[in-house]
């Protein structure tokens, strides 16, 4: 006796949230089946390995067929093919475009391309994530990038209005795309240390305040999406940046800036002397990573200048965070009592969001 | 030209990308109705496209608007070549024709297309403009309202139940058309959709005419069944019962109902219609003058039962397809004549109610059944109807015949049925026998009714148990005792019926489902001799069926069987049998006694050692039964009524016959005699075989119930969560030289294991029962056999239901209504108080039970009190208009039960009857079968949720999946699938007030109830 067919098909879709965890991780029927066994849920239900077998099956069609929907979540909303209470369907969709932390970093940065997609394998071996579950994360990021790369507005939004995601996997899939987009490079050994959190952050100081979009959410008009762009930095903004390398390069300009800074820290640093002995490089690298911003490949490698120029001296000399806070604070301020130096509202737009990039990457 | 039929199509979204150079469609639409097309623009590159129409106007008769459905296909338009179909929409516009229904049908409609499945979507507007003289209106059916529902409708009122009405029509099926071999696949499933499109329309309307000839309005129990037949036809038959319907529209009619909605829904049900039965057959019997008939010349056709030479005195009339316009002229002058006795006079009073207004059912018999085994090659003139119509005919005869030596001159919760392999085709037909209340057929004033309904209550919920026969000429040996309710009646040891359960019957405990299961190889056969082996097996089956339930509803520890539905399935090599009912323990039967089991095998000690083994185990069995389903009925004193270990006799309630080609009839002695139904020998591996099934039977796990009728005896207290569902298994069986009893086991475990997945896929909902569970086996190929299960799961609170059981017992049997568990939280005295003073409390109270919604119990009462008491409610209930539902948009429920817990209906908008077929040359890449189907079932509810949808409505009640046929060829890469499906489209408003208030205090309610309840009085 054997099943030729066997289906389960409620007025409501039944939707069973550990098969469906399964099945998002990628694990066969068969795996699947055992994993549930292991969990117990044989003896709590008095169930046969039959029926956990049929029931498995079943949630895997299902998902299957609701797969198809999931890529165009809204599609999902007004499909007629399977009554899903509403919470339910935020629960899948929510879940479907949740990615795992280590998959993320792997791919965070890269070009969303089949390039990429053919190390899936490697990555898969790496992370120890089920190779069918990297390609539903990787698709899942190529697909939202595709959908809102060209739009206008705010980033968050359109990815939120698109596929329905809540706040917060909208903002993480928003520095996704603004990552891949800008391709910034998060896989050098030295940045290794960095969670995917760090950049999520990084990635929206910069959204909000160095693409086009930032310039068109002057507070007075909100709604102007005009020129609104987040996914691409502001080319004029770095072409600027140019100008602050006087910082460095006026010496008088320099010590001045440094007088500044030390005069007023004076005491309150336990780091000071380091922080004295080192203000000229670690401002030459902070300028210095604003000046190279006009090139693409300096952008990509934002985050390497940063831990190098910056995070990576001030840990060897061990500041504490505090002390990292109050320095970046001082440094930026003093610069607003320079006489000779006239961009003070684009050290600003530069330094505030720099500063708060630093602070979050300054950790072990 | 009675009718203007008005279209407009709007847009439509989620397309399939036709053309693959620009991923985009170029969209247009064909509206046809009858023979006349319009078409929509075109709407070039768009994937959603806004074709905003103007309206199509059609003008046509109302046979047309009967019979036609409404076919939109849309199309991608292309230039070079033929247009391309994505697919069509079938609308039934019947909804539209009747003023109580719906006035417009608007909304989105999945496009449907037979290869690929649903392909997008379409919004479309469509009305009705009925120009309305009267007169007209009159002489079509278009205002004969019709409801599947086997109940009186929850929004209406009974003013006369006229009878049985039946129809038959035939056609040739597409498939079998000579054209077939030329076109496509998909054109050919268009045609035979189309077809029995057009045919359900037909019948539909020619039931409606028969109805308006009875001068009734109505059809309710409309069972609507296609045959395919293969070569002979397709055959679209009916059966339906035939009322007057008053909609409860006016603060009177809904008397009883409070303004709170929710009470009103738990009121309206039939039983509060002051004078719901006023059963006045006279004018329903105008078959008598009919003049057609069939001509019972064909050898396989004979009148087959010996027993009906009275009846068939009556000339065979009605069934004759179109033969009812004849009937109009003499009728009136009959009506006069038949006033009395009505009922004995009609051809076949029959009534495919399950469940009646009370009062109505004064005694019940016994099922009775009839099979007949026909040759389909053999009917002469198979484009006519006459053959199928004399072969029903036949078997309606016979069950006439049954229920007239029961001691019944009705049939209740009749149905009929067939099995169709190759050339055979097995009828059945079965229901219960019953004798009605002559006093409702007579027109009573309110108050009449009322107190005689009061004064037949007295012998509180016993009184459908007594024997309507004669005890000194019982039909088949029968063991009688004293009603254990009122001691005065007799009342049989065992009663099996195929109705609900009487909302007024005493249940002690809870019941569940039982199923007999039986397989039986046949030799493969041609023609007459494949007939006649079928014949000689049919009466084995039917006994051991029986003996099964016997068996099982004895080691459950109950006495009656509710809802019992016998199936008998043929296929090439085999029968199959498969009877599910739901047992329970009626107070008003004797205990039943346990299993014997016995060995013929002379003294041996390891044997008699087996043998004591098996029976302790029985006796545990039975133990453990009683307690899981709360069976205790109170000590009977008078240990004389039922004598603990049953007399050697087994009754059989079961009454049948088959008629086969050969014309034998065979009267089926269950009991033979001899043979005590509860000793079990077990001599034989057969026995052997019995008592171990009996014992593997597992029961549900801990929380879950289940039963196959409307409602479980014993729950009340259900919770608005509910959960329809359709699972279809199928099986090949290994190996081709199968015993019965492996058979037997591999048919057992499938529908055991079958069971076991529901328990657990539904286990986020326990407590919980499964209701209405409907089991269909079919054996679509030599190995393969095929289970199709529909259901509806339901939570309860279980809190409440532990509550109550306790004080049930006591209670019960003090009170008219007394399973309702609800209500023994009322004191008594407000029952017995509030029972003269205003007349309906006992209706309303049936009606909780009925519709048995849950939690609210005590929102209820809580709101009763506001609205003080019954007798205030309905002075209340214009106060304030129930409070419009927060309907979830878009949700469609669907149930196959006739309510939806915690709402009430307020609204019925018409007959959903939807046939599909789906298609595949590409099963592998679908998924397979299970993919395949997967998708189709979920399509077929997704389409009717659309219909529903698009008529207003938010549920589908009633709802029933009456064909599920599956054919695949996995070597082709192909299947095909035939799915009909029926309900009755509803408007339902949920009380989310009430179970707000029930929440907040679920016990607490009693008392301000009881205060209400004195004040009234």
């Amino acid at each position: 006796m054997t099943s030729e067919l066997d289906i389960f098909v409620g007025n409501t879709t039944l939707i069973d949230e550990d098969v469906y965890r399964l099945w998002l991780d990628g694990y066969s029927v068969s795996d699947a089946v055992a994993l549930r066994v292991r969990s117990g849920i044989l003896e709590q239900t008095g169930a046969t390995a039959a029926v956990l077998q049929s029931d498995t099956m079943d949630h895997y069609r299902t998902f299957h067929m609701l797969e198809r929907l999931l890529h165009a979540p809204p599609k999902l909303l007004h499909q007629l093919i399977f009554q899903i209470p509403p919470s339910r369907q935020a629960l899948l969709i929510e879940r479907y475009y949740a990615f795992d932390e280590a998959f993320v970093r792997e791919v965070l940065g890269k070009k969303l391309s089949k390039g990429t997609k053919k190390d899936l394998d490697d990555i898969s071996t790496k992370t120890g994530i089920t190779l069918k579950s990297c390609r539903r994360q990787f698709d899942n990021f190529k697909r939202v990038f595709k959908v809102v790369e060209e739009m206008r507005g705010s980033l968050v939004d359109n990815i939120q209005q698109h596929f329905l995601l809540s706040d917060r996997l909208a903002r993480d899939y928003a520095a996704i795309v603004f990552f891949a987009n800008n391709r910034f490079e998060t896989g050098k050994k030295k940045l290794q240390y960095l969670s995917f959190g760090d950049f999520a952050f990084c990635a929206e100081l910069m959204i909000q305040n160095w693409t086009l979009g930032a310039i068109g959410e002057a507070p007075t008009d909100p709604d102007s999406q005009v020129d609104d762009m987040d996914v691409d930095l502001d080319k004029e903004f770095l072409q600027d940046l140019k100008e602050l390398k006087v910082l460095v390069a006026d010496k008088d300009l320099l010590d001045l800036h440094k007088s500044l800074v030390c005069t007023a820290l004076r005491g309150k640093l336990s780091v000071f002397s380091e922080m004295e002995a080192n203000f000229k490089n670690l401002s030459r690298g902070l300028v210095n990573v604003a000046a190279k911003l006009t090139h693409n490949k300096d952008v990509r490698d934002l985050f390497v200048d940063l831990v190098e120029k910056f995070v990576e001296p001030c840990r060897s000399d061990h500041w504490p965070l505090n002390d990292v806070r109050l320095f970046l604070n001082q440094y930026s301020a003093s610069v607003h009592s320079l006489d000779g130096f006239r961009h003070p509202t684009l050290w600003d737009r530069y330094m505030g969001t720099l500063r708060g990039c630093l602070l979050r990457l300054y950790h072990d | 030209m009675p009718g203007k039929l008005k279209v407009k199509i709007v847009a439509g979204r989620h397309l399939p990308v036709m053309d693959r150079a620009s991923d985009l469609t170029d969209a247009f639409v064909e509206v046809k109705f009858g023979n006349t097309t319009f078409k929509t623009d075109v709407y070039l590159k768009s994937l959603n496209p806004q074709w905003n129409s103007e309206w199509f106007k059609f003008e046509v008769d109302d046979e047309d608007l009967q019979d036609e459905p409404l076919q939109i296909t849309v199309l991608d338009h292309d230039t070079y070549s033929a247009n391309d179909a994505i697919g069509k929409v079938y609308i039934d516009i019947d909804p539209l024709l009747y003023s109580e229904a719906a006035t417009v049908i608007s909304g989105w409609f999945p496009i449907y297309d037979t290869i690929h499945g649903i392909r997008g979507e379409i919004n479309v507007v469509v009305k009705v403009d009925l120009f309305n003289d009267l007169n007209r209106f009159r002489q079509s059916s278009c205002g004969v309202k019709f409801f599947c529902t086997t109940s009186i409708p929850k929004c209406y009122r009974a003013v006369i139940i006229h009878g049985f009405v039946e129809e038959l029509v035939v056609n040739e099926d597409p498939e079998y058309q000579w054209i077939d071999r030329i076109r496509t696949p998909r054109a050919s499933n268009e045609a035979r959709q189309r077809l029995i499109s057009l045919m359900s329309g037909e019948l539909q309307r020619k039931i409606g005419l028969k109805v308006l000839e009875m001068r009734g309005n109505a059809v309710v129990g409309y069972l609507q069944c296609f045959d395919l037949e293969g070569e002979s036809g397709l055959v679209v038959r009916a059966i339906g019962t035939a009322c007057t319907l008053d909609k409860l529209s006016s603060p009177a009619a809904f008397l009883p109902a409070c303004n709170s909605p929710s009470k009103e829904m738990k009121e309206i049900p039939f039983n509060e219609d002051p004078n719901p039965n006023t059963h006045s057959s006279g004018p329903s019997t105008p078959l008598k003058n009919q003049t057609y008939s069939f001509s019972p010349s064909k050898s396989y056709s004979r009148q087959s039962s010996s027993s009906d030479t009275d009846l068939s005195l009556t000339p065979k009339t009605g069934m004759g397809s179109g033969s009812a316009g004849k009937e109009g002229g003499p009728f009136k002058a009959l009506l006069r004549q038949q006033t009395q006795s009505a009922l004995e006079q009609r051809e076949f009073p029959f009534f495919t109610l399950t469940a009646f207004p009370p009062g109505f059912l004064v005694h019940v018999g016994g099922v009775v059944s009839a099979r007949s085994v026909k040759l389909l090659d053999r009917i002469h003139n198979p484009d006519e109807p006459e053959t199928r119509d004399a072969w029903w005919a036949e078997i309606r005869q016979e069950i006439k015949s049954h229920a007239k030596a029961l001691g019944c001159h009705a049939v209740v919760g009749y149905s009929e049925s067939t099995s169709i392999c190759e050339e055979v085709c097995i009828l059945s037909a079965s229901g219960t026998a019953a004798v009605l209340n002559p006093r409702f057929l007579q027109d009573g004033t309110m108050e009449g009714c009322l107190e005689q309904r009061l004064e037949e209550n007295l012998p509180a919920g016993c009184g459908f148990c007594h024997i309507p026969y004669d005890e000194l000429n019982m039909p088949f040996p029968a063991h009688l005792t004293y009603c254990c309710n009122c001691r005065k009646q007799k009342v049989p040891d065992v009663l099996f019926t195929t109705i609900d359960l009487p909302t007024d019957a005493i249940v002690i405990g809870k019941g569940c489902l039982i199923q007999a299961r039986l397989c039986r190889l046949k030799k493969k056969a041609q023609a007459e001799a494949n007939a006649t082996a079928i014949s000689n097996l049919l009466p084995f089956m039917e006994y051991e069926v029986h003996t099964q339930l016997m068996n099982k509803l004895k080691l459950k520890g109950m006495n009656a069987l509710f809802g019992l539905r016998i199936q008998i399935t043929v296929g090439e090599n085999m029968l199959m049998g498969l009877a599910s009912a739901t047992g329970v323990y009626l107070a008003a039967l004797p205990t039943p006694g346990g299993i014997q089991i016995a060995g013929k095998t002379p003294n041996d000690g390891s044997y008699e050692q087996h043998i004591s083994h098996m029976q302790k185990k029985i006796n545990d069995t039975i133990a453990k039964n009683k307690e899981l389903y709360e069976i205790n009925p109170p000590e009977i004193a008078e240990e004389i009524i039922g004598s603990p270990i049953p007399e050697p006799r087994q009754r059989s309630r079961l009454l049948r016959s088959q008629s086969e080609s050969s014309d034998e009839v065979m009267e089926l002695d269950l009991s033979h005699g001899k043979k005590d139904a509860f000793v079990l020998e077990i001599d034989d591996t057969d026995a052997m075989e019995d008592v171990h099934s009996l014992l593997t039977d597992v029961p549900p796990p801990s929380g879950f119930y289940s039963c196959n009728t409307e409602i479980m005896p014993g729950i009340n207290n259900w919770t608005s969560e509910i959960q329809m569902f359709t699972s279809v298994r199928v099986i090949r069986l290994s190996s081709l030289n199968l015993t019965n009893q492996a058979l037997n086991k591999n048919f057992n475990d499938l529908c055991e294991n079958l069971l076991k997945s529901l328990y657990f896929k539904l286990r986020s909902m326990i407590p919980c029962c499964l209701c209405h569970v409907n089991f269909t086996v079919s054996l679509p190929e030599d190995e393969l056999i095929q289970v199709t299960v529909t259901a509806v799961a339901i939570t309860f609170d279980k809190n409440q239901a532990l509550q109550t059981t306790k004080p049930h017992v006591e209670k019960s049997l003090q009170r008219a209504s007394t399973d309702n568990e609800e209500l023994l939280q009322f004191p008594l005295e407000l029952c017995s108080d509030s029972l003269p003073s205003h007349p309906f409390p006992p209706a309303k109270e049936h009606l909780e039970s009925a519709s048995s919604n849950s939690g609210i119990p005590a929102a209820q009462r809580a709101v009763t009190v506001e609205k003080a008491s019954p007798m205030g409610e309905g002075n209340f209930r214009n106060r304030s208009a129930p409070p419009c539902a927060n309907s979830t948009v878009g949700v469609v429920k669907m149930t196959p039960l006739s309510f939806i817990p915690g709402a009430k209906i307020t609204k019925y908008l018409g007959i959903i009857n939807m046939f599909f077929i789906r298609e595949t040359t590409s099963l592998r890449e679908e998924g397979g079968v299970s993919g395949f189907l997967h998708a189709f079932i979920a399509e077929v509810f997704a389409m009717v949720r659309a219909h529903v949808a698009a008529l207003g409505g938010n549920a589908v009640v009633s709802y029933i999946m009456k064909q599920c046929v599956f054919m695949e060829n996995p070597n082709k890469n192909q299947a095909q699938c035939l799915i009909n499906v029926s309900g009755d489209a509803v408007i339902f408003v949920r009380e989310s007030e009430l179970e707000v208030v029930s929440a907040q205090q679920p016990t607490a309610n009693c008392q301000p109830l009881c205060t209400g309840g004195e004040v009234t009085t």
